[in-house]
């Protein structure tokens, strides 16, 4: 595969500061979560994906309604960005009657069919048979929309990962295939679960292409993204996408993460994908203070309100224990 | 008048005209294409509805039921095949954890209506892998419908059923029954519910619960008692999951007598709960225990004469229902 040209897909400056934007609230909602866990008021089921949201922004921005994604656990920034409301979301982890799943379950377990969402079990790597026959579907229809469907490099040693990358790669489905490798699958490194470098290589025997690319570059990200988009739209199949990354966090808000070093941290703190980004749209006269601040106020309206919004809504009734278990 | 038909054309026949009526339906698994299947069943299909229609797949049973959960969650009506009941222990989490729970943690906004046909049972000279009983497994998992029919009318009958049903169903076809069961099927419209038991003889003294390939030998059974004065009510089954409790009590209350026979094993089998719920519900009509003539807690072994060992059989049934009635 050549080299990313991270100027092919061009964006305007007021898109450029929307990704901004994404990238401020998903963070700033991660972190408002992980205090809210630490204040006792949402209890547990939080994996954050703090130092990811690269990642999300760069594949989610510019997806159209009909296209489909299938997030992993960390993902919570997919579904804002696909459409749902940051008081749907906050009302989910508040396990409340607002939320997508009305309380039986906190996590991104629940899907938005309307709005192209799959929402996973907690059996990593389960989503992408899925997304395979999402994708099935619009082969059938002959569609030009796509699935992109998101794991980790620890759900790429699972067998469901490598019987949906062998069928999309027989089919040549409409899928992209978005690796977010944070280096550890829990508490176990990638060199303790995989003997190769890059989850990337995987795509090869399955008969398409495998990129491996700075997953906190959200241009990057996007860029590659775009160009894997295009090829399966065009009917010329999947593409695997690894994007390399870091998670701050533990696994989730529970887990202190004593398995890694604070060097490491600091190190892939250093590439925190914000800055980076801030950087360069400040350089090119894209954002000022002046919207930086706007920006900034927004993001904290949003989330606010969100919380206010989810703490005020109603518990669910005890008799909805056993409903909806059959259509 | 209707024809005599095979067990196993009644199940072609049923997904042909599924087929024929909603173009949302179709069948994916190993073999199923060319090949029709390796019993035959899906013989015709390939020819008639083409590769997008009838999908043979890798050998992959858990990508194989994520797909047709993807595929529904587009308005698909899928049909999945293992090609043994055995292998569905493969295809285990996307049943049980995927499609299962997928209504319930969205909240009642989605259905998801996919068949897994899961040909089972023994008498074939499968040997451990080829002659097992599952059913139990999955009528233990709330949100799945599990059916078994016993006869070529039911088989279509059932399958029909399950296919134009909202929610996930394991259909538990049995291969002793395949080409042995004939018997008039109407051609089209003739949906048999799910569940709904159906009373294949009718009598005073004892109860007799079973499904499948069972009946044949309970019927026998029964008129063998008939002989010595003793009326047994065979009912069939006909769903396991959701129990027609309504059949099985009122049978209870005129017979005050319960003899449950199924070929799967005996710890934790279908008659352990049926035996559970009548005691709970029914315990002021029984005159004596529950009793049941079930497939020892053991493996299916490959010698003829070790298998015959195992199987329940008329000759078995005869005995257990002598001890019944004179109880």
């Amino acid at each position: 595969m050549p080299p990313i040209k991270r100027t092919k897909f061009k964006l305007s400056p007021e898109q450029l500061l929307e990704m901004f934007y994404w990238l401020k609230l998903i963070r700033a909602f991660d972190l408002r979560l992980s205090t809210l866990v630490k204040q006792g008021k949402v209890r547990s089921g939080v994996y954050t994906g703090i130092g990811q949201e690269a990642i999300i922004v760069g594949t989610c921005y510019g997806l159209r309604k009909d296209d489909y994604i299938c997030p992993l656990h960390r993902d919570l920034g997919s579904f804002l960005m696909k459409g749902v409301e940051a008081r749907v979301m906050m009302s989910q982890m508040f396990a409340k009657t607002t939320g997508l799943s009305k309380g039986r379950d906190s996590a991104l377990h629940s899907g938005v069919p309307e709005l192209g969402i799959f929402g996973n079990t907690s059996m990593l790597g389960a989503n992408l048979p899925v997304a395979a026959g999402i994708a099935l579907s619009y082969k059938m229809e002959k569609r030009d929309d796509v699935v992109i469907a998101y794991f980790g490099e620890g759900a790429s040693n699972v067998g469901d990962f490598h019987e949906a990358l062998n069928f999309a790669g027989v089919q040549q489905l409409p899928v992209v295939f978005i690796c977010e490798n944070n280096q550890y699958a829990y508490s176990v490194p990638i060199e303790k679960s995989m003997a190769i470098d890059d989850v990337a290589d995987r795509a090869r025997g399955y008969g398409f292409d495998g990129v491996a690319i700075n997953g906190n570059d959200v241009l990057a990200v996007y860029q590659a993204t775009q160009g894997a988009l295009a090829r399966a739209r065009e009917g010329d199949g999947p593409t695997l996408i690894e994007c390399k990354t870091y998670r701050w966090h533990g696994h989730s808000e529970h887990d202190k993460a004593f398995y890694r070093s604070d060097e490491e941290l600091a190190m892939w703190k250093s590439r925190d994908p914000i800055p980076t980004f801030t950087t360069y749209l400040r350089t090119r006269h894209i954002l000022d203070d002046d919207q930086a601040k706007a920006i900034e106020a927004r993001v904290e309206h949003t989330i606010d309100d969100a919380v206010e919004f989810a703490m005020s809504a109603p518990d669910p009734d005890p008799a909805e224990a056993v409903t909806d278990l059959y259509a | 008048m209707p024809k005599d038909v095979s067990y196993l054309d009644a199940i072609k026949q049923a997904l042909a005209e599924e087929m024929r009526r909603d173009d949302k339906v179709f069948v994916l698994g190993e073999d199923v294409g060319v090949y029709g299947g390796a019993f035959g069943v899906t013989q015709g299909l390939y020819e008639e509805f083409g590769e997008m229609r009838v999908v043979d797949t890798p050998i992959s049973e858990s990508a194989i039921v994520g797909i047709s959960i993807g595929a529904a969650l587009r308005g698909y009506r899928p049909v999945a095949e293992m090609q043994f009941a055995d292998f569905i222990s493969c295809g285990f989490d996307q049943i049980v954890n995927q499609a299962a729970t997928l209504r319930y943690r969205y909240g009642g906004r989605v259905a998801c209506p996919i068949v897994v046909r899961a040909p089972g049972g023994g008498n074939v000279s499968g040997g451990l892998y080829h002659s097992q009983n599952p059913e139990a497994w999955f009528v233990h998992r709330p949100g799945l419908k599990v059916v078994a029919p016993s006869d070529a009318f039911d088989a279509k009958g059932l399958l029909k059923a399950a296919i134009r049903d909202d929610n996930p169903v394991v259909y538990f076809e049995h291969k002793y029954l395949y080409r042995r069961a004939k018997g008039p099927v109407p051609e089209g419209e003739e949906i048999v519910p799910i569940g709904v038991a159906k009373t294949r003889r009718e009598g005073k003294h004892v109860t007799l619960l079973t499904y499948g390939a069972m009946v044949t030998p309970s019927l026998e059974a029964a008129d063998t008692m008939s002989k010595a004065g003793v009326e047994v009510e065979v009912i069939d089954l006909r769903t396991l999951a959701p129990l027609d409790t309504a059949a099985i009590f009122a049978s209870i209350e005129k017979t005050n007598r319960a003899l449950i026979v199924h070929e799967d094993v005996k710890t934790l089998g279908i008659g352990a709960e049926l035996s559970a719920l009548i005691m709970e519900e029914r315990f002021d009509h029984l005159d004596a225990p529950v009793l049941r003539v079930t497939y020892p807690d053991t493996h299916a072994p490959f010698a003829q004469v070790l298998e015959q060992a195992n199987l329940p059989n008329a000759a078995k049934i005869v005995d257990a229902l002598r001890k019944l009635a004179a109880y």
